[in-house]
């Protein structure tokens, strides 16, 4: 029995569970346009809009947006390549 | 239960009646921005329809005044729920500026000096219902309003009426812009309160 090269969404629960429990404004985010890193905090965030818009200081490039609607919200991270956290040490079993 | 008729308060209700469902009436005129305000001199400015099959129909701002001119006066209405009533604007139909575009679209995506853009039905712009205006209230359109100028489709949420409007795009498949691909809705007809995907 061959198993499939992929698993459902539920492994994200704890994943993105522990990511988003985080303060995210101690974060660094890679801009997908013109590749500069920076502090999440440092970005340019537009909020007096139907959404908040990050955008990144350097290329003024959207890097983020949330939309809030009042019982979901909306996160869109393609003008990000990736986000750091520092996180605690890994523990050794 | 629990519903109030407002009749029985034995006079009418200060909300004004023309309001679409959870909309309030503002007198300022809010400014909403998604990011920075693009400042396009009138000398380098430009508006291009490009249909489905690459022809390009362009006006120069010396071109476009030269155009029939109307003067609607019209409610808008805000997603994030202020609403403006009888606004006075200054411009030129769309379907003064789609009169001669041979196009077998059926839907149109506004992008604007600043990389907004924002999607509608193409017959949403047709019959009375769209303007590209360049004067509010008897003044030059003001670049936070979006000056030099914007699209105003008044019967859907005022995001559809794109600032600093540089062309439309007319596709044959629909293709959702700025807002409409983080969660508000694709139509957003304020009457049937379309503010979010599934409403």
């Amino acid at each position: 029995m061959t198993a499939l090269p992929y698993v459902d969404g539920n492994m994200l629960d704890g994943p993105l569970g522990e990511v988003f429990a985080l303060d995210l404004s101690s974060a660094t985010a890679r801009c997908a346009h013109c590749g500069t890193p920076g502090p999440v905090a440092g970005l340019r965030v537009y909020s007096h809009a139907p959404g908040l818009v990050g955008r990144c200081p350097t290329c003024i490039e959207v890097m983020v947006r949330l939309v809030r609607a009042p019982d979901r919200a909306w996160l869109d991270l393609r003008g990000t390549t990736f986000l750091q956290f520092p996180m605690p040490p890994e523990r050794t079993p | 239960m629990g519903i109030v008729t407002p009749g029985f308060q034995g006079r009418p209700r200060v909300e004004a009646p023309d309001l679409p469902p959870g909309q309030y009436l503002t007198p300022d005129f809010p400014v909403l921005s998604a990011g920075p305000t693009p400042r396009v001199p009138r000398e380098q400015w430009e508006f291009v329809i490009s249909t489905e099959t690459g022809t390009e129909h362009r006006w120069s701002w010396d071109e476009m005044m030269a155009l029939p001119q109307e003067t609607p006066t019209v409610d808008i209405h805000c997603v994030t729920r202020w609403s403006k009533l009888g606004t006075t604007w200054r411009g030129v139909s769309l379907d003064t500026l789609l009169d001669g575009v041979e196009t077998a679209a059926d839907y149109a995506l506004t992008h604007s000096y600043g990389g907004y853009t924002t999607n509608l039905p193409l017959e949403d712009l047709r019959d009375g219902q769209a303007w590209l205006v360049h004067t509010y209230d008897g003044d030059d359109l003001p670049a936070e309003h979006g000056g030099p100028a914007r699209l105003l489709v008044p019967h859907l949420y005022f995001w559809k009426s794109a600032k600093w409007a540089r062309g439309i795009h007319l596709t044959v498949e629909d293709t959702p812009g700025f807002w409409e691909t983080a969660g508000y809705h694709d139509y957003g007809d304020p009457w049937r309160e379309q503010r979010y995907q599934g409403d």
